[in-house]
């Protein structure tokens, strides 16, 4: 099973970014042959909608759950029509949320956690 | 003539700059088009008379017709449609109503539906023809509303506009087709950033403009500086007084209470006015 995983850089030594939308690389988990690959955030920068675009191209990868610190409300609306799920509240190394990922000990989130905007530094 | 009242940084006195200026002239209208908070009607205390609101088309998808092909999703440069599992998902409050995905849906199903996101209201007060706009609670989109109110430009008068702050679209909006920009700063670190940033969005769309320095005499030399090395007229300065700040606070204006004032500001006209005559015969040789 494929999952992404919002990252600040390109490796598994990279800490989960806080924004799903908004951050740079999202690290591409393959749960059962334990490759990864990392995919670039290009909406990451967008002046609106980066939540939309980012939930999108992962829509498109056929993925099925996403791990990220927070969440907000576009985002989680894409995600859901696709039937990805989210799992949020992740901190730490890219590898360790993973891991523990594998292991259960991450919940479900059933909405949105943030506001809009939360990724854009301001408010 | 057109004159929009900018700054990049936000109160540093664009509406002080544009009340005081509109209540100095003759034949003027003041359009406030900081439709996100306007408040230059708090000094100007106009009666309005109309009310218009402002609708958005925004698109509503009809699912029988839809195959889910994506060609909304690709023309929408506000990303505001996503497609998951082949069914479209629209974002009314990122749409700017632009049209695009109506008009390329190749199955006929988008059809555009009015949304209102804010209203423009026309008064006056004595000689002040007043227009403001207001966007709607947990609307997103200024633009719209802001043309709604550049709408009610007249060519027989002299047009203030009162823009609001920051350098993206709503800025963009508001000072495009003028004739000149005032950009408002103060002389401190943050309003030079601001005003720098600024004075590249003014070049990048070739409009004439000056600097007003409000808040004269407070931060340091830096923005003089600057200005001289621009090359650009620093067309007037505010001082940093008690004084001005309690008539700003009361709701007041300088030229009523300080009439030393009107002709100050009638001087910034006729300076603007030098210029952009200057220019307009440069342009005709």
């Amino acid at each position: 099973m494929k999952i992404a995983v919002s990252s600040d850089s390109a490796t598994l030594k990279s800490n989960v970014d806080p924004r799903f939308g908004r951050c740079p690389y999202y690290i591409i988990y393959d749960t059962e042959s334990d490759d990864f690959k990392s995919v670039e955030n290009k909406s990451g920068q967008a002046a609106g909608g980066a939540g939309i675009q980012a939930a999108q191209m992962i829509s498109d990868m056929n993925i099925k759950s996403v791990i990220t610190g927070n969440i907000g409300p576009n985002a989680f609306r894409v995600l859901s029509a696709a039937s990805i799920e989210v799992y949020s509240g992740a901190t730490g190394s890219v590898k360790d949320a993973v891991e523990k990922f594998k292991k259960g000990e991450y919940k479900q989130t059933a909405g949105p956690d943030v506001g809009s905007h939360f990724g854009m530094g301001r408010r | 003539m057109i004159i929009s009242v900018a700054s990049g940084k936000g109160g540093t006195g664009k509406t002080t700059v544009a009340v005081n200026l509109a209540l100095s002239l003759n034949n003027v209208q003041l359009l406030d088009c900081d439709v996100e908070e306007p408040n230059s009607h708090i000094f100007i205390k106009p009666l309005f008379k109309r009310r218009d609101p402002v609708f958005v088309p925004v698109p509503v998808v009809d699912q029988k017709k839809c195959d889910g092909c994506g060609r909304c999703k690709e023309v929408c440069a506000y990303n505001a449609i996503a497609i998951t599992s082949k069914k479209v998902l629209i974002f009314p409050e990122l749409c700017h109503g632009c049209g695009s995905c109506t008009y390329f849906c190749p199955n006929d199903a988008l059809r555009e539906e009015n949304e209102e996101i804010g209203v423009v209201e026309i008064g006056r007060k004595d000689r002040i023809e007043f227009i403001h706009g207001k966007l709607n609670i947990g609307k997103m989109t200024a633009p719209p509303v802001i043309r709604a109110v550049k709408k009610h430009t007249s060519r027989e008068k002299t047009t203030i506009i009162d823009v609001p702050p920051g350098t993206s679209c709503p800025v963009i909006t508001a000072i495009k087709d003028t004739d000149f920009v005032i950009l408002v700063t103060e002389p401190t670190p943050f309003g030079l950033n601001d005003l720098s940033l600024a004075v590249k969005v003014v070049r990048k769309l070739g409009i004439l403009f000056g600097v007003v320095i409000n808040r004269s005499g407070l931060g340091n030399k830096e923005t003089d500086k600057y200005c001289q090395r621009e090359d650009i007229p620093i067309l007037m300065r505010i001082p940093f007084s008690k004084k001005i700040a309690e008539i700003y606070s009361r709701g007041g204006s300088i030229v009523k209470s300080l009439p030393e004032y009107k002709e100050k500001f009638q001087i910034l006209f006729k300076e603007i006015e030098k210029i952009v005559s200057g220019s307009n015969k440069a342009g005709s040789n």
